[in-house]
């Protein structure tokens, strides 16, 4: 083992990213030197943030290939979630009260959609298979004539599963709906096309891909079809309208630098090293542990996600033994509500071994030998914690846990 | 989750862990909680004629805190009476471990891990 390794080692990049330092470096000078307001069209600070905020935007619509024209900053992906689904629906809405979405989908999406509930539109949540994938079949015969909308992230946040984006983007233009995408996840790893993707509305974070949290986009496809949302925040008119509120500069310009760095690894193929890593964890953990279950899609994920089920370990004890390793868990116990992920109980995993899921995200400033300490520290606690755990021992004994009668608390 | 000193010292080094034969008539075994809540704890108590407890083992599954109860229940109880082993209470526990109260389940969990464990030496008396 390494003894320069920086610890604890942030493999959490699914949660977020640091900044990379270039996109600091770039964001610095619009806090002081250039601090004017890009609404001010009178006088040179306006007009030097105005053009930074104009710089920022063509290199976010070039990271999904779309035009600057068709990209609205927002605060994060949770608002460009928001104004999506509700400005969409609500625009719509003589038109059509009912949205499609999907269960695994972020609580961004499922709680816009539980609020539109509460407004008299009608929601479609499409279940996943045992892998995490809708069915485009389901999809087809859910869509109605009243249907306006349909949302489908890229990449799930916690499993990583890519649903297949481009043929849902085909089926929605063939039925003349909108198909929204929350891209999140999936920016900083995998080439993304609107136009050939068939996408109308795009969410963009731009601290998922090594830019600085507080700001993100949505993309509103201009061309045809034309998409119109009614905005959720009123006020000045900003963002021709969809978004008022004074924009962020020197968070727009961290967005935009990481969205140009983000598209020059994926043309370089940093994202075949982050997959190298993600794979040779693994690997690594496969080689020297029984009873390993892999939560999603294997071929269709993210290259940088490993979510695991280490059986008979429960998840927040895990992490308290592996603390040297930032990372998440599906567990219960991990979370406020007391309730193992839905996500992965979407997917019919069971509630057992949803308490023993750990979700490792690896990123642009991982390395090997980070990599090799982790599957050597996991494995020891693994172990450490199977040789405490009453389950393991049961199993080991050959007794099928589920011939018991447990006592539910 | 923020927990005390107290909690982070029993997980990193639990007390006691490991199994008694359950087969054996002194030794009583309480297996409570499921595996679809989250934890499962295993304890077993080792009694001997007098009514003492000699020994005490336990396995868990179950987050840090869930492990800390336990391995404090078996430093607790051993060498206790059963009468008096029936008195510790969640309450002592979750005190002692200085318990967030989103894990006060825990240590209730390790309370009824004792009742088990000695309504189960009790069962294998009258039984035999």
């Amino acid at each position: 083992m390494s003894t320069e390794l920086k610890l604890p080692l942030y493999f959490d990049n699914n949660a977020t990213t640091p900044c990379d330092p270039r996109v600091v470096e770039a964001m610095v000078p619009y806090l002081f030197q250039h601090f004017g307001n890009p609404a001010s069209r009178a006088h040179a600070y306006g007009w030097a943030a105005r053009e930074a905020v104009e710089v920022a935007r063509e290199q976010v619509a070039s990271l999904i290939g779309a035009s600057p024209k068709e990209i609205v900053f927002t605060s994060g992906a949770t608002e460009s979630d928001n104004l999506a689904i509700k400005g969409a629906a609500r625009y719509s809405a003589r038109k059509g009260k009912h949205l499609i979405t999907v269960a695994t989908e972020h609580k961004a999406i499922l709680d816009s959609c539980h609020a539109l509930e509460r407004e008299g539109f009608e929601i479609t949540y499409l279940e996943v298979d045992a892998e995490g994938l809708i069915s485009l079949d389901a999809l087809r015969k859910a869509i109605r004539d009243d249907t306006t909308l349909v949302s489908v992230m890229y990449a799930n946040n916690e499993i990583g599963v890519l649903q297949p984006v481009a043929e849902i983007g085909a089926i929605c233009r063939e039925k003349g709906v909108l198909f929204h995408c929350d891209a999140v996840q999936a920016l900083a790893y995998l080439p993304i096309d609107v136009k050939a993707m068939n996408i109308d509305l795009l969410s963009i974070s731009a601290h998922k891909m090594y830019g600085p949290k507080g700001v993100g986009a949505l993309f509103v496809r201009r061309g045809r079809p034309r998409v119109r949302v009614q905005p959720i925040i009123d006020g000045g008119g900003h963002e021709r309208g969809m978004r008022s509120g004074t924009l962020a500069t020197h968070q727009i310009v961290g967005l935009g630098k990481a969205a140009e760095l983000a598209q020059k690894a994926i043309q370089e193929g940093e994202i075949e090293r982050v997959r190298a890593l993600r794979d040779r964890l693994w690997h690594g953990l496969r080689a020297n542990l029984d009873e390993l279950y892999l939560n999603g899609s294997w071929e269709h994920r993210l290259p940088n996600n490993l979510n695991v089920s280490f059986a008979y370990v429960e998840g927040e004890a895990m992490m308290m033994g592996i603390k040297q390793i930032a990372c998440s868990s599906g567990s219960a116990c991990t979370s406020a509500s007391l309730e193992p992920s839905y996500v992965l109980r979407a997917m019919g995993v069971d509630v057992e071994l949803a308490h023993t899921s750990i979700r490792f995200g690896l990123g642009r400033f991982n390395t090997e030998a980070e990599v090799d300490y982790a599957i050597d520290l996991i494995t020891d606690k693994v172990r450490f914690l199977r040789e405490m755990s009453p389950l393991y021992e049961m199993v080991k004994e050959g007794i099928d846990l589920k011939s018991i009668q447990w006592t539910a608390h | 989750m923020a927990y005390s000193q107290k909690v982070i010292d029993h997980y990193e080094n639990p007390q006691n862990v490991g199994s008694m034969d359950k087969a054996d008539p002194q030794v009583g075994t309480g297996l409570v909680g499921a595996p679809a809540c989250g934890d499962v704890m295993k304890l077993q108590l080792k009694i001997n004629d007098d009514g003492i407890i000699e020994d005490a083992k336990f396995k868990t599954f179950g987050c840090g805190s869930a492990i800390a109860s336990s391995s404090l229940v078996t430093t607790m109880v051993k060498g206790k009476s059963v009468m008096d082993a029936e008195q510790v209470s969640n309450a002592d526990i979750a005190r002692e471990l200085a318990l967030p109260p989103v894990k006060i389940h825990c240590s209730v969990l390790a309370e009824d891990a004792i009742k088990a464990a000695i309504a189960d030496y009790r069962k294998k008396r009258t039984d035999s």
